[in-house]
C-alpha cells in the first residue's frame, strides 16, 4: 500500500481561454483528513474532478492509491469513493435499490453488497429510509445517501465536494461528525469553504484561490498565520534563489513563498500587519536589476476572504 | 492526448480476457436493469406501450377492412414504421439526458465502469421494451391466422424487418439524448433526424439518377420495403446494423469527449 494516497503534480486546467486550475501541487498522506478551502470559483471542484478521472487535466497529473486518474482511470476510479457537489440521485429509486445499483456497478458480490447496503444504512442513520423513494427524502436525508454511496465499496480514498452545502444547521453537526468519524478510516480530501468547517474535521487545509494554493497547514496554524498578516503578490523576473533569499531579509517580512506559475516566478510575500513591503520590494528589484512585472497587495487577506465565506452564501454549480 | 484506460485494451491472457468480458457483461446487465426497472416504476412504459399498440391497432383494422382484405401484415406494418418516428424519441429522450441533469452521469463516470456499458446497458434497456411492446403486436398476426391463411415467410422477414427499424431509431434517440440534458430537446432532435431519415425515401422519387439512389442509399424506410415483402436482402441487413452501430458509436464517443475536453 503506498504511502502517498492522492498525488497532484503540477497540474493545470484550462476551460477554453479560461484557467480554473494554476499549476498546483500537493500530496496527501493514507490516513489524513484534508480540508480544500477556498471561495466560490477557486478551482476546487475542477481539481476534485480531476482526481475522480471526470474531466481531465490541461497539464501535469493526479494519481490515486499509486494509479494514474488518466491512463490507470479504471484502477484509480475503484479506489474513490466520491461525493460530488450536488448530490447524484436518482430520485424514483429507493434508498436501498440505488445502493444496490452502484454497488454492482463497483463490482462488489450479492452477499457482501447486502452486508455492506446494511452497514453503511446503519453507519449514515438512514434505518428508518431505506425503503423510502429517494424523491421522497429531506435534502438532509438526500446527502447521507450520497455518503453512503461514497462509503459503500470501502475505498481507500473519500472525495467530498461540499458535503454540507445546502442543509440545516442541526444536520451540518451531525454531517460533521460522521465526515469526521469517516476520517478515522479512510484518506479524506473535502472541500468546503466553511472556515469552521476545517477546524472541525480536518488535519491539514490546502487553501486555494483563483486556482492557486495560497496556503497549506494545520488548522491551528492558519489561525495564528490569519491573526494580522498583509500579503504581496509579486511577479519578478530573476535567479529565484536570490530573489527569495532577498525578499525574506526585508525588514517586516514574515514569510514568502516561491509559486511558478504559467506566467514566470510569482512570490507571495507576507508580511506583518501595517506594514507595506511593496516600496522596499520594489527598491530591492532595482537595485539587483531584475524585473519586475507585477507587484500587488493581495486584494483580499484571507481572513477577509473567510469572513465572506462564512457569511452562508449560496454556492452556485460550476 | 493521453491515453484512456477505459478505451478496450487488447488482453493478451486467457484468465484476463474472461475477467474482462465478466466484468463488461455484469455492468452492462447492471445499468440494463437499473434502466429497465425505471420504465417500469413509472407510468412510462405502460404509456408508451399502449400508444403504440393503439396506433398500430387502428393500422391493423384499417387494413383488413377493405372489400377484398389480404392476409398479410404488411397492411399494417408499413405505415407503423412512420410510428416510431414519434415513438422511439420519446422512449429515449430520458436516456442520458436525464443523467445529466441529475448529475448522475457524473457518479457513473467516476465509477469503474467503462463508457460504453453505460451507452449498451441502456441501448438494450430500450430494445427490450422495443421487443416486448412489438410482441404485444403479435396478437394481430394470430387473428390473421386464425381467420386466414398468411404466408409465414413475409410475417417472420416483416417482423425482423420492424425490430432493425426500431432498433435504429432508438439508436438515434439515444445519441440526441446524449447530447444534451434537456429531455425536450433530445426529443425534438432525434424526432427532427428521423423525420430526414424517413423522408429522404419520398425525396428520392421526386429526383433521378445519382441523387435519387444516394437518397434511397439513406432511407431508413427505403431499407424496409423488401422485409414487409418477404424478402432479408444482405444489403439492408448491413444497413440497419450499420445505422444501429454508427449512432451507438457516435453516443459512446460523445460520452467519452467529457474525458478530454
Amino acid at each position: 500500500m503506498p504511502e502517498t494516497m492522492i498525488e497532484v503534480k503540477d497540474l493545470t486546467k484550462f476551460y477554453g481561454e479560461h484557467l480554473a486550475v494554476d499549476n498546483i501541487s500537493f500530496a496527501v498522506k493514507k490516513g489524513e483528513v484534508v480540508g480544500f478551502l477556498g471561495p466560490n470559483g477557486s478551482g476546487k471542484t475542477t481539481t476534485m474532478r480531476i482526481l475522480t478521472g471526470y474531466i481531465p487535466p490541461s497539464e501535469g497529473s493526479a494519481t490515486i492509491a499509486g494509479y494514474d486518474t488518466m491512463t490507470e482511470s479504471l484502477d484509480a476510479r475503484r479506489h474513490i469513493g466520491y461525493l460530488p457537489e450536488t448530490v447524484p440521485l436518482y430520485m424514483d429509486m429507493t434508498v436501498e435499490d440505488y445502493l444496490r445499483f452502484l454497488g454492482t456497478i463497483r463490482g462488489m458480490r450479492k452477499d457482501h453488497l447486502k452486508r455492506r447496503i446494511d452497514e453503511v444504512i446503519d453507519r449514515v442513520k438512514l434505518g428508518d429510509y431505506r425503503k423510502s423513494y429517494i424523491s421522497k427524502l429531506s435534502k438532509g436525508y438526500r446527502q447521507r445517501t450520497g455518503l453512503a454511496q461514497a462509503i459503500l465499496h470501502e475505498p481507500e480514498v473519500l472525495i467530498l465536494d461540499e458535503p454540507t452545502v445546502g442543509i440545516d444547521p442541526i444536520q451540518v453537526v451531525e454531517t460533521r461528525s460522521l465526515i469526521k468519524e469517516l476520517g478515522e478510516d479512510h484518506t479524506l480530501l473535502l472541500s468546503t469553504h466553511i472556515l469552521p468547517e476545517v477546524s472541525a474535521t480536518c488535519d491539514r487545509v490546502i487553501i486555494i484561490n483563483e486556482g492557486i494554493i495560497v496556503a497549506e497547514d494545520t488548522p491551528e496554524n492558519l489561525a495564528v498565520r490569519l491573526r494580522g498578516t498583509e500579503q504581496v503578490q509579486a511577479d519578478i523576473r530573476g535567479p529565484s534563489a536570490e530573489v527569495i533569499k532577498a525578499i525574506r531579509e526585508i525588514p517586516g517580512v514574515t514569510s514568502a513563498r516561491h509559486i511558478e506559475t504559467a506566467t514566470g516566478s510569482r512570490y507571495n510575500i507576507e508580511s506583518a500587519a501595517g506594514n507595506d513591503i511593496r516600496e522596499a520590494i520594489a527598491a530591492l528589484v532595482v537595485n539587483n536589476s531584475w524585473g519586475l512585472l507585477q507587484l500587488s497587495t493581495v486584494p483580499m487577506s484571507l481572513e477577509e476572504i473567510f469572513l465572506e465565506l462564512t457569511g452562508g452564501e449560496e454556492h452556485e454549480g460550476t | 492526448m493521453k491515453n484512456v484506460s477505459s478505451v478496450l485494451v487488447p488482453k493478451v491472457s486467457w484468465s484476463e480476457t474472461t475477467a474482462f468480458l465478466g466484468s463488461t457483461w455484469r455492468n452492462t446487465a447492471a445499468i440494463f436493469w437499473k434502466e429497465f426497472k425505471t420504465y417500469f416504476t413509472s407510468p412510462m412504459a405502460y404509456i408508451i406501450a399502449g400508444v403504440f399498440l393503439a396506433i398500430t391497432g387502428y393500422l391493423f383494422v384499417q387494413s383488413i377492412s377493405t372489400t377484398f382484405p389480404e392476409a398479410s401484415i404488411r397492411g399494417w406494418l408499413e405505415p407503423s414504421t412512420t410510428v416510431f418516428v414519434l415513438w422511439s424519441p420519446a422512449l429515449t429522450m430520458r436516456l442520458l439526458a436525464e443523467e445529466q441533469k441529475l448529475g448522475t452521469l457524473e457518479l457513473l463516470m467516476t465509477s469503474p465502469i467503462r463508457d460504453y456499458e453505460i451507452v449498451l446497458g441502456k441501448f438494450f434497456a430500450v430494445l427490450v421494451i422495443l421487443l416486448a411492446t412489438l410482441s404485444l403486436t403479435l396478437f394481430y398476426t394470430m387473428m390473421m391466422f386464425w381467420f386466414g391463411d398468411p404466408d409465414v415467410g413475409p410475417v417472420v422477414s416483416g417482423y425482423l424487418g420492424i425490430i432493425l427499424f426500431g432498433a435504429s431509431t432508438l439508436a438515434v434517440g439515444m445519441l440526441a439524448s446524449s447530447l444534451t440534458s434537456n429531455q425536450v430537446v433530445a426529443a425534438v432532435v432525434s424526432f427532427g433526424f428521423l423525420l430526414f431519415m424517413v423522408l429522404t425515401d419520398q425525396a428520392a422519387d421526386i429526383t433521378t439518377g445519382l441523387s435519387a439512389q444516394i437518397l434511397e442509399g439513406f432511407s431508413l424506410s427505403g431499407h424496409f420495403d423488401d422485409f414487409s415483402r418477404g424478402i432479408i436482402d444482405t444489403n439492408n441487413l448491413v444497413y440497419y446494423f450499420s445505422v444501429i452501430a454508427t449512432f451507438l458509436f457516435l453516443t459512446i464517443r460523445n460520452i467519452e469527449s467529457r474525458r478530454w475536453r
